[in-house]
């Protein structure tokens, strides 16, 4: 419809003259909605992209974290110990407690391994008997000490920072080790 | 009737229903279109429709919490009305929507069809090949047990692998240091509004690619693809023998549609829903984790590479498919689209499938994994221990005792990490099975600081006995031998003395 109006009128003169004011006022108006749609879409892409990346940008998680009391540790005895992660929700559940092998060589002489394999993390299995560490998934084999034995994996298990206190056992944690962040 | 018929135009003035008919459903495609091979792409698609019904039916129940999760998909199991059917086709949905695309891919690639003018078709296929992959593993994790926990924490190794933003990739996929709270959210949003919302759009980008430039015609040998020709040969096609695609190139496309729906209802019905196994608690450490079926290929791959390239070809490898399927039609986009004429093509689909099948096979196997129970739930075979002495039966103690068996098979039972020992007597010397034992090697751990002397002695006396029925004992050859091996291989003696 409008665009048959339009050719009539374009036919006549005074119609012309608007024509040539009205540019300039869509122009504008164009130029104007440009500009504040873009404005206006940079402030809401700050808080989109910022709610989606703040776990790219966090700050340090980890913290001492007590294994429990040293008497619960014999000597030459690798153990399983666990904790609650100190990065926490409230609806974590049971994937909040994290799992770490305990071995204590003598005295306040300890190594704190990750249940992560170092190749691809998943969870190293201990045998007393052979003085092994197997991993289920690709057949990583760690000795007693954590040093790599054989298979896929490229370096030996994650080893946490301990310290013992009031009369404790404590490790540097919070953070699933990876090659990247190997704790 | 006539008040209906007023309806029906008045609707139509509106929503112009028949103008949008005649251009898509009624589309003109050339009659040798109507072909079984030619079924692959709308199964696909309703693979991809009863994954979104039964998606929107579980998420009335499925609770995407950690705490939650795993109690939700065995209420669904047990409790809700059919929640387990519902599971049940929605795995198997997802196992068909990957097989038939899978089979699309090949078909359109043997036919040559990605080739001009339908570059855009092809490539954006390949976008939803990948989309669906993403969507696979991001539903693995749905199933939140234990098996999903330790696979998401091989998906964050590998993420951790990353040159220097590794760690920070990490965090950003868990949304937090840990598998924890917020991982799981974040993967259902993945799961649920973006691949899919992405996965609609370029559906509708690649069904739109499909009108625009016509389906593909089915090659004829000697009818090369020339770019300044083919619009007006696909034309004249069209002129000479095109149908409407309703109804009459449409009907095997229903009846496939129809093969398909059943085969996800029986499968459902038969094979019912998979997990959850244990749950999701990472201080049970018993699990063995293992991908579902169309990752099982990595799973191999990741278990046979060696650790060398094992990183660069983490990421360099899905790049380089990725880039080589987007390239394709720019670098093969003409000339013979028949595999008669395309000796190659057929070649490489026979060594994919080939490397695929092999890899899951090997996956689904895992000949590398120790079987963590064999050392303490499978005796010793009673033949092995008939007649030996008191030092060799406790070497077959210290062999059990030691886990030998986790890694290494008697009788057929056993792990398949290291050889079957059932004849390591006839292979192996004696100071070579000491020097084994004590210093492992070739991917065997070394028992030195494990095993006392006695129990090494104990140990290699045993597995010295293990060989075929008369067999003699390995023997160095540079040593020279007395007639008493002789008279052991022609059965003279009950039983060889072990050492002299």
């Amino acid at each position: 419809m409008s665009g048959v109006d339009r050719g009539l009128l374009d036919k006549s003169e005074e119609p012309a003259a608007q024509h040539e004011t009205d540019p300039t006022r869509r122009d504008y108006l164009f130029h104007l909605g440009v500009g504040v749609v873009s404005v206006t879409s940079v402030l809401l892409a700050i808080p989109l992209v910022g709610f989606v990346c703040s776990g790219f940008v966090q700050g340090p998680v980890n913290k001492w974290i007590s294994l429990g009391v040293l008497d619960s540790f014999p000597e030459q005895i690798t153990r399983l110990a666990t904790f609650r992660n100190p990065f926490t929700r409230p609806w974590d559940g049971q994937t909040g407690n994290i799992p770490v092998w305990v071995r204590r060589i003598a005295g306040s002489d300890f190594q704190v391994f990750a249940i992560n394999c170092a190749h691809l993390g998943c969870p190293v299995r201990w045998f007393q008997e052979s003085g092994l560490f197997l991993c289920p998934c690709h057949g990583g084999v760690y000795y007693a000490d954590g040093s790599r034995a054989a298979g896929p994996p490229p370096r030996g298990l994650f080893q946490y920072k301990y310290k013992i206190e009031k009369d404790q056992l404590w490790i540097w944690g919070g953070e699933m080790p990876t090659l990247a962040n190997p704790v | 009737m006539d008040k209906l018929r007023k309806t029906a135009v008045w609707l139509d003035d509106r929503l112009h229903l028949t103008a949008l008919y005649a251009s898509t459903a009624g589309h003109e495609v050339p009659k040798s279109s109507g072909s079984w091979f030619y079924v692959l792409g709308s199964g696909t698609l309703l693979c991809f429709v009863i994954q979104v019904l039964t998606g929107i039916c579980l998420a009335f129940v499925y609770v995407p919490s950690t705490n939650e999760a795993w109690t939700t998909l065995n209420y669904l199991n047990h409790h809700q009305f059919l929640g387990w059917y519902m599971r049940a086709i929605h795995e198997w949905g997802a196992n068909f929507m990957v097989a038939i695309m899978t089979l699309h891919m090949i078909q359109v690639f043997l036919f040559g069809a990605y080739k001009y003018p339908r570059e855009l078709t092809w490539i954006s296929g390949t976008f939803l090949l990948f989309i669906t992959l993403g969507l696979s593993f991001t539903g693995e994790v749905m199933r939140f047990d234990q098996n999903a926990y330790w696979g998401l924490g091989i998906g964050v190794e590998i993420m951790g692998r990353v040159p220097g933003i590794g760690g920070g990739l990490v965090h950003l996929l868990l949304a937090g240091p840990i598998i924890a709270g917020e991982t799981l959210s974040r993967f259902f949003t993945l799961h649920v509004f973006i691949l899919p919302g992405l996965f609609i759009a370029i559906i509708a980008m690649h069904l739109r690619l499909v009108l625009n430039k016509g389906i593909s015609e089915v090659p004829k040998v000697g009818r090369p693809v020339h770019k300044a020709t083919y619009d007006a040969h696909y034309a004249d096609i069209l002129r000479k023998e095109g149908v409407p695609f309703v109804p009459y190139a449409i009907g095997k496309d229903l009846i496939f549609a129809a093969i398909v729906i059943i085969g996800i209802l029986g499968c459902a019905l038969i094979f019912g829903p998979s997990g959850p196994v244990g749950p999701p608690n990472p201080t049970v450490i018993q699990a063995s984790p293992t991908p579902d079926f169309y990752f099982l290929w990595i799973f191999a791959g990741l278990a046979l590479l060696p650790d060398w390239m094992e990183t660069f070809v983490m990421f360099g490898a899905p790049l380089i498919i990725f880039v080589v399927m987007v390239l394709l039609p720019f670098w093969s986009g003409s000339g013979e689209k028949h595999v008669r004429r395309r000796p190659i093509a057929v070649l490489v689909v026979i060594f994919c499938v080939m490397v695929f099948g092999i890899l899951t096979y090997e996956g689904a196997t895992t000949p590398w994994s120790p079987h963590m129970e064999a050392w303490s739930s499978n005796p010793t075979p009673a033949k092995y221990l008939v007649g030996r002495t008191p030092l060799e039966m406790r070497g077959a103690a210290v062999f059990e005792n030691k886990q030998c068996r986790n890694c290494h098979s008697l009788g057929g039972v056993g792990g398949v990490r290291g050889p079957a020992l059932d004849t390591v007597g006839q292979r192996l010397t004696r100071p070579q099975l000491v020097r084994q034992v004590i210093q492992g090697g070739g991917n065997m751990p070394a028992f030195g600081k494990e095993l006392s002397p006695a129990e090494v002695d104990a140990v290699v006396s045993f597995m010295q006995t293990l060989r075929s029925k008369g067999a003699p004992p390995a023997h160095n050859s540079t040593v020279p031998q007395n007639n008493l091996l002789r008279d052991v291989a022609s059965n003279r003696m009950p039983r060889p003395p072990l050492r002299q």
